[in-house]
């Protein structure tokens, strides 16, 4: 087989952006009732900078007795806010969106150095979204009424909200802009390994002159999580994150009044035909499952091609993947950065030992890795079924396994047979068996030939152990109002 | 060799063509990497001039910068060719003599090939006797639109032959080809018929070359190479005017072909006012300063 040698001999010069302009704290408190304020706990953890392990900050932990001034402050201005004006509301959203962008640099640096995001992701997809979602629903604060015509929509309360490390900001901005823009007020986490953004997005939630206590941000791990979710004065849970905690957030909120919505885990199926324009497909192989180091709950993990050009597509995807630079997430040639942190890395190592131990074959592309720092190279495994593990289990990492079909109800079979039902890909230049597949495959997104696209107007969402309810769009208003 | 059935080639998606483009323009290429870019370009330069208004003077004024490109610039390398019209093959041939710059002509009825089989072979034979290293064909795009594709195969193939040991550019003005899909058909049906190099357009029709139907055309090639271990060169050809666009290229093809096409021998660009804005960039990147366009000389 003729070889092809890419990307070796002219190697790209390191293009690093500059950290220079970066003004971070030594330490960071609570975003409470619009001061930053001490943890009562008056504990603080590292957060680490997964590309090199260095320390870059240190951030508060949250106890029960914090939540409970959070809570308080949001449930205060609740009050005022859920009666001002809602054009007054909106004017605020756009203010903060606005603030977002001038200062997307800066974000994205933040985000890329507390992440092990590449540069090029979280400059070009994670900030300019965050922003985006802003804007979004600082449009719909004024016109609820229209989008919901004959009925009355009225806010719930004070959310509480948990969201994920894989992306900080963006993720922050999907919870916290809709709950606003329609009047409630918020009590948010970030996740304990990327709570920078967050806090920046304080600062700027200071300096923007939100009222107080609108939007509270607290620090911590899981306990802090939970003292959230068992609050009394709590109306609503939104959560995005793992199935397994997802679960244990619905058995503490059941026989409460709390409302919820869960966006949970995935095992996105990547359905490729004949039909597909092959390059193309591949493409959308590599941006499926590597975007975010596979850091992504709509990650497309199970690959499906058809048994016609299964060997085609597994060498053209081989080739591809050799051409992908593994390195420096500030260096803005980076295809793939670091894993978001130890035990993530460990979590993804195990899942490949059991797969090689299950009798998977492995494939793993060459890549020169720093000592320091959490790195796994982008990973195939062929010769899998659905039996084996790591096709059923999620494994929040750069790992693909990869099976082949020879019908079309044979693969729609296949891809609902998971208990997941977050996301799908489809591959064909044929219309029909586009809507075939998107009427039939049990997934609260079904890409077609494209695969990875977020926007604010477009609803997101999952079926089955995916969770439920809706972010984005119209339908992501829904989940923070009541109807009268 | 099998021919494959060229109506069923490989079926593009012109999105997903303009998101893996976009993607190569977000290199960022810097200090080393890329004083060795523009040296790589420098020298894969097919320096061009084909006017009607074109004389004898004028092709070896041409000449002779393509062998001084800057002289006061050390290290540069010579362009890869000179390319003109058949009649001043000679007059380029005699001028460049003792370089290793190759003359390239273009022939069959350039730049639309409207003509009769004969006329085109006589053309090919006329520049390859003058002593064209190169000869640059184009294909019947009308014959192509109207689904006659044996006819255009028939037709590289028969100039493959008259050009003997010249090397072959098939031409598929994709300015006039509509879509990426007919880009891939025309580039395969070259590619089977005989083409040593692919080359994208003549120049006269706009658009001329572009990221999406390069890199298309170098799925191509990739796709032969993988089937018969056989390289076939790219050209692409207008349109290419600064120093920025000919390293996305060079991207490009680092990314998709690799190493082995990293070369004048498997790459060309077809362009005549390139020269100068690299060899800006190259006086730049010693200096650290640029220059007027004065500095630089324009025949």
């Amino acid at each position: 087989m003729s070889k092809l040698n890419l990307n070796k001999t002219w190697n790209y010069a390191a293009a690093t952006e500059s950290t220079n302009h970066i003004l971070l704290k030594e330490k960071y408190d609570l975003f409470i009732n619009g001061e930053f304020v001490k943890s009562n706990s008056k504990k603080y953890f590292d957060t680490i900078n997964p590309a090199t392990d260095e320390v870059i900050a240190k951030i508060s932990e949250a106890n029960k007795k914090d939540i409970d001034l959070a809570v308080k402050s949001a449930k205060i201005a609740f009050r005022s806010w859920s009666k001002l004006k809602a054009k007054e509301r909106g004017k605020y959203i756009f203010r903060i969106a606005r603030m977002i962008q001038e200062r997307a640099k800066e974000f994205a640096v933040i985000e890329s150095m507390d992440g092990g995001k590449p540069i090029r992701e979280s400059r070009d997809v994670d900030i300019p979204l965050a922003a985006n979602h802003f804007f979004y629903y600082a449009g719909w604060a004024d016109k609820l009424e229209y989008a919901f015509p004959n009925k009355t929509p009225k806010p719930l309360g004070v959310a509480g909200q948990i969201i994920p490390w894989n992306f900080p900001l963006l993720m922050a901005a999907w919870k916290i802009a809709p709950a606003i823009a329609c009047g409630n007020t918020v009590v948010l986490k970030p996740a304990e390994t990327t709570s920078l953004t967050a806090l920046k997005l304080a600062e700027i939630i200071q300096e923007s002159g939100l009222p107080k206590g609108v939007v509270n941000i607290v620090t911590g791990a899981g306990n802090t999580g939970a003292e959230i979710v068992n609050h009394p004065d709590i109306d609503k849970i939104a959560f995005t994150g793992s199935t397994n905690v997802g679960k244990l957030i619905q058995k503490s909120i059941a026989g409460t009044k709390k409302k919820s919505t869960l966006e949970l885990g995935g095992k996105g199926a990547n359905i490729i035909f004949e039909d597909a324009a092959i390059d193309q497909a591949v493409e959308g192989i590599v941006n499926a499952i590597f975007f975010n180091q596979g850091h992504v709950c709509c990650a497309g993990s199970r690959l499906f091609v058809q048994e016609s050009i299964a060997e085609t597509v597994i060498k053209k995807l081989k080739d591809r993947m050799s051409s992908l630079i593994i390195g420096n997430p500030l260096d803005k040639n980076t295809d793939i950065g670091a894993i978001n942190s130890k035990e993530q890395l460990a979590t993804i190592n195990k899942y490949i030992k059991i797969g090689q131990e299950e009798g998977g074959e492995i494939y793993q592309s060459k890549c020169s890795i720093s000592k320091k720092g959490n790195w796994c190279p982008p990973t195939l495994f062929l010769n899998v079924s659905q039996s084996h593990t790591i096709v059923q289990e999620e494994i929040f990492g750069p790992v693909l396994a990869i099976q082949t079909f020879r019908t079309i109800d044979e693969v729609i079979e296949k891809a609902n047979n998971t208990p997941f039902g977050l996301s799908a890909g489809v591959w064909t230049e044929k219309g029909s068996k586009i809507f075939k597949l998107t009427q039939e495959l049990n997934a609260g997104v079904v890409w077609a030939n494209t695969y990875n696209k977020f926007d604010p107007t477009s609803p997101f969402g999952g079926f089955k152990e995916s969770g439920f309810g809706r972010e984005g769009g119209l339908h992501g208003l829904k989940a923070y109002l009541k109807f009268e | 060799m099998k021919l494959p059935d060229f109506s069923k080639s490989t079926k593009i998606d012109k999105v997903g063509v303009h998101e893996r483009i976009s993607r190569f323009c977000k290199r960022s290429i810097k200090t080393s990497a890329k004083k060795h870019g523009l040296h790589l370009a420098l020298s894969m330069i097919d320096l061009t001039t084909l006017e009607g208004k074109d004389t004898p003077e004028k092709v070896r004024r041409l000449c002779y910068k393509a062998s001084h490109l800057h002289d006061s610039l050390q290290g540069l390398p010579n362009v890869a060719a000179v390319c003109v019209y058949p009649t001043l093959v000679r007059v380029a041939k005699k001028e460049l003599e003792g370089t290793k710059i190759n003359v390239a002509s273009v022939a069959t009825a350039f730049p639309s090939g409207q003509s009769t089989l004969d006329v085109k072979l006589s053309d090919t034979k006329f520049a390859v006797n003058e002593g064209a290293d190169e000869v640059d064909m184009v294909i019947s795009r009308g014959k192509f639109l109207a689904g006659e594709y044996n006819f255009v195969y028939d037709e590289i193939a028969a100039v493959k032959e008259a050009c003997g040991k010249a090397h072959l550019k098939v031409i598929l003005e994709t300015g006039e080809l509509d879509t990426l899909d007919n880009v891939r058909k025309a580039s395969d049906i070259a590619i089977y018929a005989g083409a040593d190099f692919i080359k994208t357009s003549t120049g006269k029709i706009s658009p001329a070359a572009t990221m999406p139907v390069t890199f298309v055309m170098l799925n191509a090639i990739k796709d032969y190479y993988k089937k018969t271990g056989i390289k076939i060169g790219m050209k692409p050809a207008g349109g290419i005017s600064t120093a920025k666009i000919a390293l996305q290229y060079l991207v490009m093809l680092n990314e998709t072909l690799g190493d082995d096409w990293m070369n004048k021998d498997l790459f060309r660009f077809g362009a005549s006012s390139l020269a100068n804005d690299v060899l800006m960039q190259l006086q730049k990147q010693e200096s650290g300063y640029y220059q007027s366009l004065d500095y630089f000389s324009k025949d």
